[in-house]
């Protein structure tokens, strides 16, 4: 008898062990009973102003919009967001990407910069079917050859910012460039988008250097530029993050500008000028893919986002709450967290949200459209408020901004 | 050719760093025995001890160049005396795990302050302009920052060769055992030394602020180089720490820019390391090293 009540006891204790599982899932059809977001960045070194714990923050925001709009017809009110610092390197996104689908329940991941390492994640997306929406790597990859059906490309690519900042340069009189690029896959990739939209707007690239990544030294490039023949109107820097930092603090020093050498630059971020101060880069121009005092809308946001972190808004940040939103109206919509089922609901959807205008979710190779701006950085003068560093010459309509889908890609 | 005498000159430039940061690490290594890893960490905090002494107490670049290192001397002989000094009786690996440790919190103690982007810093507007040297002009800041680093260098030798405090450091670096046996306290000399080395660490650091980006992790990836600069010249070796700084320097410049066009930027990078790498191979203790300190 006693046995049997042992027996007993330990089956009434696996039942309760296991039965949570069917019983909630039974109602919301999600996995765990619960929407788990991932967000995986640089925590820690030269990306991490730039996103970092503030796109933490940003989805964060997204959650607790998302439960005040459906309330008690939110899909279901448990949303948790788990974060890690990938530290830029391949291998450890790539492990840390398996741990949030396989140990943490992440039914979709975020953010991932550094194109070598967000290309590692869109392969552990595509192996495990979940999903992947990447925010601030740059890679055409993403939409290309490394394509997948669970990968999103959310925010900007390559071609965007060859696109708008060095089609518009050249044909505003910058003939010759000379560009300079960080050795790895973002880098290369910049470097192939930029000479081939200069070439094409009638411009020439009589240099190209790779440089260390990271480097806190690009004198050699910046001695070198002024004695190529023909001598470039324009040094393009690929550089971003600190490196970023580094070389426009020594453009200025090496007075480039003064022997008739611009800069142009292929990625910045608003937190680049912050560092830098507008005075360092007056006059820059530069493709952005959002900027947080264009309009009534985006300041809103901005506000918010002041008063939670203490600085204002990178595209990045707006692009994390903007993809956590997107994200969890496709899980309302479809009812279910399964990976397939949300796939079916973004595909093909037209968005406009502050982050999105005239946003679209293209289905051939999942690149998300919208609209891009090409800005300019202020004078000292002109900056009558902190943060508001930059001022939009021209919005490039989402239709112009992205390249056509890559014959690459396969879904 | 004097694009070629540009690039080598630029070299020493930034040679000047590697050479002021081995220099520090060499002294308190000769005397202590100890490789201060934190001393990549302690360069971060001189340039951000520039930046906070110009942003909150708009001080100059020139009290900061002074104010400074001397602060840093401190906070040195306050963790030598605190932390250092217990651990150098046990395997020198505890020492470098502490101050590898110290240079993991330090750089989050600003990263919480500061935060993670990099903070502004100008070139001080007496050397903004560009100074001509005959055969081509370059800005007056990098032609500042290597006559100090040189001047610093030659500096740290005189003492050590023509001072008395210089030659019993000297002794207690090479025979230990037989400058005590002669009756010398070598052991009044180390925190000294230590907040020496500290303070040049900083120099370095205030130097930098002006040209490059200020950050907490700017020590993190320029420390690593210091230490093969260290082990090729030799541990220790204080003349060969400070002549393979500069060498190397103007090894990487010339790899950047002459070197084959799709191998370039590797070549620069990895190239401290496979020197390093030889030269163990060749000479295990370095090349001005000897065999018993190593």
């Amino acid at each position: 008898m006693k046995r049997f009540a042992t027996a007993l006891g330990a089956v009434a204790l696996l039942v309760t062990a296991c039965g949570g599982g069917p019983q909630s899932g039974g109602d919301s059809k999600l996995t765990g009973g619960k929407i788990v977001l991932g967000v995986l960045n640089d925590q820690s070194a030269g990306y991490s102003a730039l996103s970092g714990k503030n796109s933490v923050e940003a989805v964060k925001m997204a959650i607790e919009d998302f439960k005040a709009k459906y309330g008690d017809k939110a899909v279901t009110s448990d949303i948790e967001v788990v974060d890690a610092d990938h530290q830029n390197k391949p291998d450890v996104a790539n492990t840390k990407a398996a741990e949030f689908y396989d140990r943490d329940g992440v039914d979709a991941i975020l953010d991932v910069p550094t194109s070598s390492a967000a290309l590692k994640v869109a392969d552990v997306a595509k192996a495990k079917k979940k999903l992947y929406f990447n925010i601030t790597a740059a890679t055409t990859d993403l939409t290309g050859k490394s394509c997948n059906k669970y990968t999103f490309h959310y925010a900007y690519d390559t071609y965007m910012l060859a696109n708008g900042t060095g089609k518009n340069a050249t044909e505003n009189g910058a003939k010759n460039w000379y560009i300079v690029y960080p050795n790895y896959a973002f880098g290369q990739d910049m470097e192939r988008s930029f000479k081939a939209a200069v070439e094409k707007a009638g411009g020439h690239v009589v240099g190209e250097d790779a440089a260390p990544f990271p480097s806190d030294n690009f004198s050699t490039y910046l001695l070198k530029a002024p004695t190529l023949n023909p001598k470039p109107d324009v040094i393009g820097t690929m550089q971003a993050g600190s490196d970023l930092v580094n070389l426009v603090k020594q453009y200025n020093e090496f007075k480039l500008r003064d022997k008739g050498v611009g800069l142009s630059v292929g990625l910045m971020f608003l937190t680049d000028i912050h560092s830098l101060t507008p005075a360092a880069l007056a006059g820059t121009t530069y493709t952005d893919a959002w900027y947080w005092n264009f309009d009534a809308k985006n300041r809103e946001w901005a506000d918010k986002f002041k008063a939670r972190t203490g600085s204002r808004p990178t595209f990045a940040h707006a692009a994390n709450y903007s993809a956590a939103t997107q994200y969890l109206e496709a899980v309302q919509a479809a009812g279910t967290d399964d990976a397939d089922k949300v796939v079916a609901q973004l595909e093909g959807k037209k968005v406009d949200d502050f982050f999105l205008r005239n946003g679209e979710i293209r289905k051939a190779d999942h690149r998300v459209l919208h609209d891009a701006y090409l800005a300019q950085v202020k004078q000292p003068d002109e900056v009558k408020e902190d943060w508001d560093y930059v001022k939009i010459l021209k919005t490039i309509p989402a239709a112009e901004a992205f390249r056509a889908p890559s014959p690459d890609c396969q879904l | 050719m004097t694009n070629f005498l540009e690039q080598t000159f630029n070299g020493l430039v930034s040679g000047s760093f590697l050479a002021l940061l081995a220099l520090g690490l060499a002294v308190i290594f000769g005397l202590l025995r100890v490789v201060n890893f934190a001393h990549g960490a302690i360069y971060m905090l001189g340039a951000f001890g520039a930046y906070v002494l110009a942003d909150e107490l708009g001080l100059s670049f020139w009290a900061a160049l002074i104010a400074v290192p001397l602060g840093l001397a401190v906070v040195g002989v306050v963790l030598e005396r605190a932390f250092i000094h217990r651990l150098t009786r046990l395997d020198p690996l505890y020492n470098f795990l502490l101050t590898f440790g110290l240079t993991l919190i330090l750089q989050d103690l600003v990263k919480a302050r500061y935060g993670v982007q990099s903070s502004p810093y100008a070139v001080p507007s007496a050397l903004s302009g560009s100074v001509d040297l005959g055969l081509f002009e370059f800005p007056a800041y990098r032609v500042f920052v290597l006559a100090m680093s040189v001047a610093i260098c030659v500096g740290v030798w005189a003492l050590l060769t023509r001072t008395r405090i210089g030659m019993v450091v000297r002794a207690a670096t090479e025979r230990p055992e037989l400058t005590r046996a002669f009756g010398i306290d070598v052991g009044r000399w180390i925190t000294p030394v230590f907040g020496f080395g500290v303070a040049l660490a900083g120099l370095a650091g205030v130097l930098a602020a002006p040209m490059r980006a200020v950050h907490p992790l700017m020590g993190a990836d320029l420390i690593i180089v210091v230490f093969a600069v260290v082990v090729i010249g030799g541990l220790g070796s204080i003349f060969g720490s400070v002549a393979v700084g500069f060498v190397i320097g103007v090894l990487q410049v010339w790899a950047e820019a002459y070197a084959p066009e799709s191998w370039r930027a590797l070549i620069a990078q990895t190239l401290p390391f496979l020197l390093m790498a030889v030269v163990l191979l060749w000479r295990p203790a370095g090349l001005f090293g000897r065999e018993e300190t190593a």
